[in-house]
């Protein structure tokens, strides 16, 4: 009895708070556009008996999925959306590797504070550490006087506001994702290998390429995917840093719910999302469970 | 360290570098007298005294300092509950929903979360403002704190509680007089973590807030929307400060913890 | 046997303080515990044995209160207890992990228990002091647990659970995070401990030489059953079955076909052999030569350890062995005319004469049977010896384990047979070496026949 009351207060917490919010967006994906308060139709009159239930049923459809998939615009977000975590998180993998792999190469008494300089800006604002950015890329920013001041560039360049921006931006921010799994895949890992490796005739390289890096690669899977998935929805990076060309999904789903204010073409927006977001995560667990095994 | 090589020091040296900058020259640049940020003109606190003066950044600063707390000490409480329900409460109908539940928010896009949280507050009829962001908040920092506080209780020996029980405890003294007292650093480090996570929240704020509970991060946005400014630069100082001083701190703490903890286990088992 | 002997199971009006009475328990498809019924007396040291898998920790969570049967009842001191929850239960436990609290000193976890009861203070101090210096810990009461040692933690865990006084002690593998030293003076603590006290005590262990060490009996389990339940040296000595000879020990099984003896006449021109155990009776007399009956250790085993397995034996019928057997086998080998009459013979392997054991039941006549041989049981010798049974073979391995070797040593039909000497000579002066043709000779009551697949 006692138990069945601990279980159901975190339980309903979330039904309501979380599942049911998803049923509504889910229902409100398939109503019309309205101007009206709530601005959608149709509306759940259960006062009114059966019939009006009914009816509120037979209204509802999926003509905004319809309207998305016709028009470019949202086709271009998601893909465009989808290109930007791509690239960012080849980005944020290409500058973590290296980190993670010294980080694990270091002395052991040297790695607990390593460890603790990368989880550090974890802790400080991501609004503030994204804001950085827009100081140093910009036209008469920091990045620009030191290029031109040592001769590499003559006229500025335009980074802010666009999408190298923004892969600068999520691979900043996100760094701490990808280094964390990659360091304890990386650090797990036995050093007599590769001096068997190099033992065996390896070259270092090819002891690199032929043994730390198949060893790494359940971590290089985590991080990657800590990095796509939450970069695909993201809207912040985007709107301080990218520009207005820079289509991304959160970006146009938040315009689309306090710009244009239609209701059901946002959430048909963010069911699209979900189910995008659908494929990477199951892939993320589906690596996670295999780690766990193994580490049986 | 035969491996450690000056490609790993470089690789160090650059990627910390990267990480570190930015800030470094955020936290330079609030010293900054010009308003350009881009120009250094000089040492100046000026844009200190400023952002104390301005009344609309103090009370929103006061806002998402309420939210923070009352969110992160109420996802504490339903994510420890949360937690120990997923690891001690055996099977239970319904358990991988509950379990989803607790892992998709983790990676749901905030977008997502906080548009369909509005959605709910507005079929509801729940006038937006402090009260819905803390529910806002709560929702998913109880999420977190239920990850931090289920990877102690997987780790913490069962067999602490059956010697509770054994030795006459109800499964309530159990819980509070054994399992608590054991699994509260991570308690803490949950609450610290869903605080952290509720001052630092934009977007899910923005959907759910309303009239007179502008927080802290909306009010940044809006301003550095349009571009840098000093003021800002002063409150991120600030911001960097108190969080850099905590972590340190906290980390010196444990890891002194730990070396005692060590050198005591050693010296007990020569004493034998 | 001498009277002062504590033996309650042998007495049917003493009242059991533990009864399992048909418990069965199912997690989802798998039974871990298979129908069992088993009676535990006041002041017993009852050890509970088998691999992992066995369910001997599940029976002892049941009587924690961890577990509840899904059948049967549990009665301790004639209460059913099934339903009552673990910290409304007079029994405590000793943790296999200890489980001490971290987070309270050695005084304060030893205390745990008396606080919860509302003890009266001065009463809690009086207590928890008496079960310091039982445990010899008084130095350590103001410790946490990480500040002492492995050995201390375990004693600090049994103080505990004896501080409540509780009419039933469990232990899990109480000494298995222990060292090999430490945990052979801590068996003889842990029995004093147990004398001193008076306290029921049942142990859960996968370490037979504890369980024999320790208990008063040993309960062999295996898939949920109970096999045996015994004191030690008859669980060594006479094991019911294969699986319990070859659990608890060394053995060398030795699988035949047996056949009852015919009775020889003038078989006493050499004395019967000696017995293995001045407790095991003797072989039959010569005056039983006419018909074959079930020899006297048959009938022990029967009455003593078979009995709750199988059931009570006839007394009145001698068991079934009649002539069809022996007329139907033809009987392979004739046995050598000096051996008394009686018993079994062995029919194992073309190359080796059959094997003599007169300790065996004749009901056996005609079975599929294994004879269980300990190897210390085996003689080895260079020279063809005259006994009963002997094996010719060849040393292949020795194992020199200070105190005694063992050697390894090929029959002449392949078969691998282990035999264990002394080493009362120095290594130098041993006169078995490798590859040495030897005779491994034995008595006719030195093994034990078991029925094959058991």
């Amino acid at each position: 009895m006692r138990r069945a009351l601990l279980i159901s207060i975190p339980y309903l917490w979330l039904l309501v708070l979380f599942l049911i919010p998803f049923v509504i967006v889910f229902k409100i994906s398939l109503s019309d556009a309205a101007i009206a308060r709530p601005p959608y139709l149709p509306t759940l009159e259960l006062s009114e008996g059966w019939a009006s239930i009914k009816e509120f049923f037979a209204e509802l459809d999926f003509e905004n999925y319809t309207f998305l998939g016709e028009d470019p615009l949202y086709r271009l977000a998601y893909l465009s959306s989808l290109k930007i975590a791509v690239v960012s998180t080849v980005l944020t993998l290409l500058v973590g590797y290296p980190i993670a792999y010294g980080m694990a190469r270091a002395a052991p008494e040297w790695r607990p504070t390593l460890l603790m300089l990368i989880i550090l800006p974890f802790w400080t604002s991501f609004l503030i550490r994204v804001y950085a950015w827009k100081g140093i890329l910009s036209t008469e920013g920091l990045l620009n006087q030191l290029l031109m001041g040592i001769g590499l560039v003559d006229a500025p360049l335009t980074i802010l506001n666009t999408n190298t921006a923004v892969y600068i931006g999520i691979a900043y921010t996100y760094l701490p994702f990808m280094v964390l799994p990659i360091y304890s895949a990386l650090e797990k890992m036995d050093d007599s290998l590769l001096e068997a490796a190099e033992d065996l005739g390896c070259s270092r390289l090819q002891a690199f390429w032929m043994v730390t890096m198949p060893l790494s690669r359940a971590g290089i899977f985590a991080g990657s995917f800590l990095v796509f998935i939450p970069a695909l929805g993201e809207f912040v990076i985007p709107s301080l840093l990218g520009g207005s060309d820079t289509l991304m999904i959160g970006k146009v789903l938040y315009e689309e719910f306090f710009s244009n204010r239609d209701w059901p073409v946002a959430s048909a927006v963010a069911v699209i999302l979900l189910l995008i977001l659908i494929v990477p995560i199951v892939l993320f667990q589906l690596n996670q469970q295999k780690q766990q095994e193994a580490g049986k | 360290m035969r491996r450690f090589s000056w490609f790993n020091a470089t690789s160090l040296t650059l990627g910390f570098a990267f990480l570190y900058l930015p800030m470094i020259i955020l936290v330079v640049y609030s010293f900054n007298s010009s308003r350009l940020v881009t120009v250094w003109a000089g040492f100046s606190t000026k844009w200190y005294g400023e952002l104390l003066q301005n009344e609309d950044f103090l009370q929103a600063a006061w806002v998402t300092l309420k939210v923070a707390f009352f969110a992160s000490t109420l996802a504490t409480v339903l994510g420890t509950l949360a937690a120990y329900v997923l690891v001690r409460g055996g099977r239970f109908a319904g358990r991988t929903l509950f379990s989803g539940m607790i892992y998709a928010p983790l990676v749901m896009p905030e977008v997502i979360t906080g548009l369909s949280l509005l959605l709910l507050f507005i079929g509801i009829g729940l006038d937006r403002g402090i009260l819905t962001v803390i529910l806002a908040h709560t929702t998913f920092a109880m999420c977190y704190v239920s990850v931090v506080v289920s990877s102690r209780l997987v780790s913490f020996d069962h067999s602490l509680e059956e010697a509770a029980l054994d030795l006459g405890c109800s499964p309530f003294e159990a819980f509070r007089l054994v399992t608590l007292p054991i699994i509260a650093p991570a308690v803490i480090s949950g609450w610290l973590l869903a605080f952290t996570l509720s001052l630092d929240d934009l977007v899910i704020a923005s959907f759910t807030t309303g009239p007179g509970a502008t927080t802290l991060p909306i009010k940044v946005f809006s301003a550095v929307r349009l571009g840098v400014s000093p003021e800002i630069n002063a409150l991120s100082t600030i911001l960097i400060a108190i969080v850099t001083v905590g972590v340190i701190t906290t980390s010196l703490i444990s890891k002194r913890a730990a070396v005692r903890q060590a050198k005591e286990e050693r010296a007990a088992e020569r004493s034998t | 046997m001498a009277q002062t002997v504590f033996a309650p199971w042998e007495d049917s009006q003493e009242k059991p303080l533990i009864e399992f009475v048909n418990v069965t328990k199912r997690f989802g498809d798998f039974t871990a515990i298979d129908n069992l019924s088993q009676k535990i007396y006041a002041r017993e040291f009852f050890a509970l044995l088998g691999p992992s898998g066995c369910g001997k920790t599940t029976m002892m969570r049941m009587l924690a209160g961890f577990e509840t049967p899904s059948e049967g009842k549990i009665l301790l001191a004639g209460q059913d207890i099934g339903a009552v929850p673990p910290n409304k239960r007079a029994v405590n436990m000793m943790f296999q992990s200890y489980a001490l609290f971290p987070h309270l000193s050695v005084w304060d976890n030893i205390a745990f228990g008396l606080k919860r009861e509302g003890m009266a203070k001065d009463k809690i101090a009086a207590r928890v002091d008496e079960m310091l210096r039982l445990t010899r810990l008084e130095k350590f009461a103001r410790r946490k647990p990480h500040q002492i040692s492995g050995g201390q933690r375990q004693r600090v865990a049994l103080a505990r659970s004896l501080a409540k006084a509780p009419k039933l002690l469990l232990l899990d593998e109480p000494l298995g995070a222990l060292d090999k030293k430490l945990r052979q003076e801590t068996q003889f603590e842990l029995m004093d401990i147990q004398e001193s006290t008076g306290t029921t005590f049942v142990i859960v262990t996968h370490d037979q030489e504890e369980a024999m060490t320790v208990a008063s009996r040993v309960a062999v389990m295996d898939h949920g059953r109970i096999v045996q339940v015994a004191t030690p040296d008859v669980i060594y000595e006479a094991p019911n079955s294969v699986y319990v000879a070859d659990f608890i020990g060394d053995v060398n099984l030795i699988s035949g076909k047996a056949s009852t003896r015919k009775a020889a006449p003038a078989s006493q021109s050499k004395p019967a052999p000696q017995p293995a155990k001045p407790a095991e009776p003797t072989s039959p007399s010569p005056s039983d030569e006419r018909r074959p009956q079930p020899n006297a250790m048959g009938e022990w085993l029967h009455d003593r350890v078979l009995e709750p397995v199988l059931g009570k034996r006839d007394p009145n019928t001698p068991a079934p062995i009649v002539e069809q057997v022996t007329a139907a086998e033809p009987q392979p080998v004739s046995a050598p005319p000096e051996i008394p009459a009686g018993g079994l013979a062995i029919t194992w392997s073309p190359d080796h004469p059959p094997l003599i054991a007169s300790n065996a039941s004749e009901t056996f006549g005609g079975a599929d049977v294994v004879l269980a041989l300990r190897p210390e049981k085996l003689n080895i010798s260079t020279t063809k010896p005259d006994a009963p049974n002997v094996l010719r073979g060849k040393v292949i391995d020795i194992a020199y384990l200070g105190n005694i070797s063992t050697y390894h040593v090929q029959l002449d039909n392949g078969t691998m047979v282990k035999a264990q000497i002394a080493n009362t000579r120095r290594v130098s002066r041993r006169q078995i070496t490798w590859e040495d043709e030897v005779w491994l000779s034995f008595t006719t009551t030195a093994g034990v026949v078991l029925e094959q697949g058991t």
